[in-house]
């Protein structure tokens, strides 16, 4: 193999814990998996647009539950997801109940790690409503939430996030706020809630913020994700943090608390996600079919241990 | 069928497979949905049961397969891992007076089910009340390309021979053979076997040789019983020239003919024919070997 824009240690392991991979291509999972990353969690969230019908998120939570965790299978790298009706497309009431009626069949199955990306978008009194009754169905299953932060009123959106789980009596070492920036992560961490932070180009964090909160806070109870989507985004932000905040002087254990050890052990009490998983996996192999479907097509060689070398861009995100 | 029998054994495996308070946990849920509890209780359980069950294989005994047997003829349990037996316990437990509601919940969490979700339905299907209801259901079961899925309203299933009719048991013997499914393994195969059945069959294995491609030697069994005419032709040029397998399969076809062309050209081949006679030849046997040959060219190949 090649040099890689980020080499690592053959013992370096990733997590990105907020990726939408439905998203992206079967390159980005090649990347990933090149830069180390062995594992993804994928929100349920929207999809950029609007769905206007119960069928378009039965057959997305379907996808999320199976055929992106094979895809994601078969370039060696393990998919969990998580649940829930996102901010976004709970203003649409009438089928926002119709999504509230079809949870309960996808929330429990195997895999899948906490309720979210639920939370504020506009903080409408609809997704008020559904932000209630979704902690109400993670009460009920005992499960972990997720919490998408607004991108506008971000820091009293995240704290009526935190007083909404508090109401509803959830042990904020099971909830993980995301999207924090400098301006919120302080009074997260003080309410001892999991405190993500996503490395997105210009909307949320660069990286070399991020260096400088873990610089501030420290590691405890922080992790960083890629939230990489549909939009111009960067599957391999966690591993480029991690370089990053090698290359600014902080200590290794550091990156890998904060781009490892903390997602699992945030995740890792759903009792769905475990180191086990990708240390003994199965054998990757590409033959595997689903759904009569194989990743590969016109006879390529079934083989994904070594990816052409590619992005040789700068570490930085900005 | 002793559904009462079939729910003790159920309680009884998952008291022995699942750690303690997994067994309570599906005792209280079944208790729960047994009195009436809002569907969502029955979706929520039946998707968490391997969380509080864990997945490990029953490991069923000689007594316990037989007991199976006894509360239900053709029920096969035991290869069975414990959160399949509890997504079973839960379904079992719904309340079925209201045949349409029953019916309905069942159809939605069908609808919604992932893989394994998937499985542990088909394979309660024989223990399920209203069985006519749930062909369409079955059938739709083998239209999946999931190998698991089909594998399990497929094999080691008694419900396919009880219920389809010749059409959908004809799709489904058809497809096991292209899927590469062990036809040894389809409850009542060579009961159900029928004329229309050997025709699609033969044409088939016309189709792959056309393309240079061989058939499982299983693929003779079900024709067997309706070798007439130009099958006979099909299995004289099998005996005479197919590999040691077809031509073994090809002998017990031959046995199982009604025809005298087919004793005769069985007779040409006594030693094989003595085979048969003595039982030392048998399809379960032959079945067996062929999957193991498949299973070392698998290795050989990765």
């Amino acid at each position: 193999m090649s040099e890689n824009a980020t080499p690592r240690d053959e013992r370096t392991m990733y997590i990105d814990p907020h990726v939408h991979m439905v998203s992206r291509t079967t390159d980005d999972y090649e990347a990933m998996r090149d830069a180390g990353v062995v594992a993804v969690i994928e929100p349920a969230f929207w999809l950029g647009q609007p769905r206007t019908n119960i069928g378009a998120f039965q057959h997305y939570f379907n996808m999320l539950v199976g055929w992106e965790r094979f895809r994601a299978a078969q370039f060696g790298i393990r998919h969990y997801c998580t649940i829930g009706l996102n901010a976004k497309e709970a203003n649409n009431e009438p089928l926002a109940e119709e999504v509230m009626d079809l949870l309960p069949l996808y929330a429990a199955k195997e895999g899948v790690v906490a309720i979210g990306e639920i939370g504020y978008d506009d903080m409408t009194d609809a997704e008020e409503r559904f932000f209630h009754e979704q902690l109400d169905l993670a009460k009920e299953l005992d499960m972990l939430v997720l919490v998408h932060t607004p991108h506008r009123n971000k820091k009293e959106g995240t704290s009526r996030s935190m007083d909404l789980c508090e109401e509803h009596n959830l042990d904020p070492t099971r909830v993980i706020i995301d999207h924090n920036n400098e301006e919120t992560v302080e009074e997260v961490l003080d309410r001892g809630f999991w405190a993500a932070f996503t490395i997105y180009p210009e909307t949320k964090m660069g990286n070399e913020r991020m260096v400088e909160i873990v610089r501030e806070y420290g590691t405890e109870r922080i992790f960083v994700d890629s939230a990489a989507d549909w939009g111009v985004s960067d599957p391999l932000g966690v591993p480029k943090t991690a370089q990053l905040m090698l290359e600014r002087g902080l200590p290794k254990e550091a990156a890998r608390t904060v781009c490892y050890d903390n997602p699992l052990a945030a995740y890792g009490q759903s009792g769905q996600i475990a180191e086990e998983d990708w240390l003994n996996p199965p054998a990757i192999d590409q033959r595997q079919v689903y759904s009569g479907n194989s990743v590969l097509r016109g006879g390529r060689d079934p083989v994904v241990e070594d990816p052409a070398d590619r992005r040789k861009d700068s570490i930085i995100i900005e | 069928m002793d559904r009462s029998r079939v729910i003790e054994l159920l309680d009884r495996w998952i008291a022995e497979a699942a750690p303690d308070e997994g067994h309570r946990w599906v005792q209280e849920k079944q208790e729960e949905i047994a009195g009436g509890a809002p569907n969502r209780v029955f979706y929520t359980s039946f998707s968490a049961v391997p969380r509080y069950t864990g997945k490990a294989d029953l490991d069923l005994s000689a007594a316990d397969r037989e007991a199976a047997e006894e509360a239900r003829a053709g029920w096969r349990p035991g290869d069975w891992s414990v959160d399949q037996a509890g997504r079973s316990r839960l379904v079992l437990s719904l309340p079925s007076e209201d045949r349409d509601a029953y019916l309905s919940t069942l159809d939605r969490v069908f609808t919604h089910a992932d893989m394994n979700e998937s499985v542990a339905l088909y394979q309660t299907l024989p223990v399920l009340p209203y069985p006519k209801a749930h062909r369409a259901r079955a059938a739709e079961g083998l239209r999946t390309n999931i190998t698991a899925v089909f594998n399990a309203v497929a094999l080691h299933n008694p419900y396919p021979a009880e219920q389809f009719d010749d059409g959908a048991w004809n799709q489904m013997v058809l497809k096991a053979v292209f899927v590469g499914s062990p036809l040894y393994a389809i409850q009542g195969i060579d009961r159900r076997a029928n004329a229309e059945l050997a025709r699609m069959l033969v044409d088939y294995a016309h189709e792959r040789w056309a393309a240079d491609r061989s058939v499982t030697p299983e693929l003779w069994r079900p024709v067997g019983p309706f070798a007439e005419g130009a099958m006979l032709d099909d299995l004289e040029r099998v005996i005479t020239a197919g590999t040691p397998a077809e031509q073994q399969a090809a002998a017990l076809a031959l046995a199982q003919s009604p025809t005298d062309r087919a004793a005769t050209i069985l007779d040409a081949h006594p030693e094989l024919r003595d085979a048969v006679q003595r039982g030392a030849l048998t399809w379960g046997r032959l079945a067996r070997e062929a999957m193991d040959a498949a299973d070392h060219a698998v290795e050989n190949a990765a």
